[in-house]
């Protein structure tokens, strides 16, 4: 099958930094991924690249065999690690700038995840606590029909109730004939959602590998296997 | 259902486990319809294809079957049921026969000191009835 993703030897320099030296990889329809590694590894460069907001150096990258820009961006759905509400919004104005924006966002699910969330559509965004403004976000990304919706580092920063409720939300509202990337640093909670993961260190790959084999293989979690990589 | 996940180990065999435990002890009946993959999925927060596979590898023993369109249910045959009572019987002997052998007990040894202790618990369990 077509992968959704797929990078041929990417790298990228910011100046004379090397954030990404010769990475490839691919993602299959359906697949959830994590990609992991420790801040500075260069997860967001990739994330970036693949939501087509930055270009590589060299090397390609591709959404459905599509160069990530405008064709791509119907395709895909990034949440990056940045709020990207502005200070004057409610949630209600934050969910239908996505959906003036977005011709695939779906209002229904998100105000069902919305509820879920224990958002409420009268609250301002600069009230939200952390974990409520990642929440807003997930149910902002997730609420679109997209192929690859990639999440830059969902759970960071929240405290582990929000966690779980975002996890929960992942599971329960992602859509099963796309594909997620999801980047971390925080590998235990959230290991047992991805199918196969890719480990980033210094810019480069280190692995990728399916999850289940990973732990038949090496008797290992995935969190072992990533303090391993990166003592 | 609640699962403590050991990450360590191939999600799929512990939740294979924890739903053949489930159907042996009879909270999960013979005949009776098991979760949607997402639901399963959603309650353990793991990966929906993890569950997919756990399903297929129940199905491939014939421990659930799907109907069309209706969804999964547990095996109606008693015999399969019993056929997994015994299978994880034996997983728990052999894990007790080699612990006993690595203390280096004979399989006289091991075998005396089973009967030993049945008799003592049947004992005992008559004594807390009474």
């Amino acid at each position: 099958m077509e992968n959704i993703l797929e990078f041929k030897s990417v790298s990228k320099s910011y100046g004379s930094k090397k954030a990404l030296r010769d990475v490839s990889f691919s993602i299959g329809a359906g697949k959830i991924v994590g990609l992991l590694g420790t801040n500075g590894s260069g997860k967001s460069t990739i994330m970036k690249i693949a939501a087509g907001l930055i270009p590589s150096t060299r090397g390609t990258a591709a959404v459905k065999s599509n160069t990530p820009g405008l064709k791509t961006k119907a395709d895909v759905s990034f949440m990056p690690d940045q709020p990207l509400t502005e200070s004057w919004m409610k949630v209600r104005d934050a969910v239908h700038f996505y959906r003036d924006f977005y011709a695939d966002f779906d209002e229904e699910k998100a105000r069902k995840m919305l509820d879920f969330m224990n958002l409420n559509e009268k609250e301002r965004v600069t009230s939200l606590s952390k974990g409520m403004n990642e929440r807003l976000h997930l149910t902002l990304t997730l609420s679109r029909n997209a192929k690859l919706y990639l999440l830059d580092e969902p759970i960071g920063g929240v405290d582990p109730v929000a966690r779980d409720k975002i996890l929960d939300a992942i599971v329960e509202f992602y859509n099963e004939d796309s594909s997620l990337l999801i980047s971390t640093h925080l590998v235990r909670d959230i290991e047992r959602i991805f199918d196969e993961v890719i480990f980033i260190r210094e810019g480069e790959i280190v692995m990728q590998q399916e999850v289940e084999a990973l732990r038949m293989k090496y008797g290992k979690s995935v969190d072992d296997m990533f303090k391993e990589v990166y003592a | 259902m609640s699962i403590e996940f050991d990450n360590n180990l191939p999600i799929y065999l512990q939740i294979m486990n924890y739903i053949k435990r489930e159907i042996v002890t009879g909270k999960l009946k013979a005949g009776e319809k098991i979760p949607s993959v997402r639901e399963l999925a959603a309650e353990l927060q793991i990966n929906p294809n993890t569950v997919q596979r756990t399903f297929q590898e129940l199905e491939r023993e014939a421990i659930v079957e799907t109907r069309r369109g209706l969804g999964r249910y547990v095996t109606s045959e008693e015999s399969k049921i019993m056929m997994i009572k015994k299978e994880m019987a034996g997983d728990l002997l052999e894990r007790f026969i080699h612990g006993m052998q690595e203390l280096g007990f004979t399989s006289e040894d091991i075998a005396a000191i089973v009967a030993e202790a049945v008799q003592e618990g049947a004992a005992g369990s008559s004594r807390s009835s009474d």
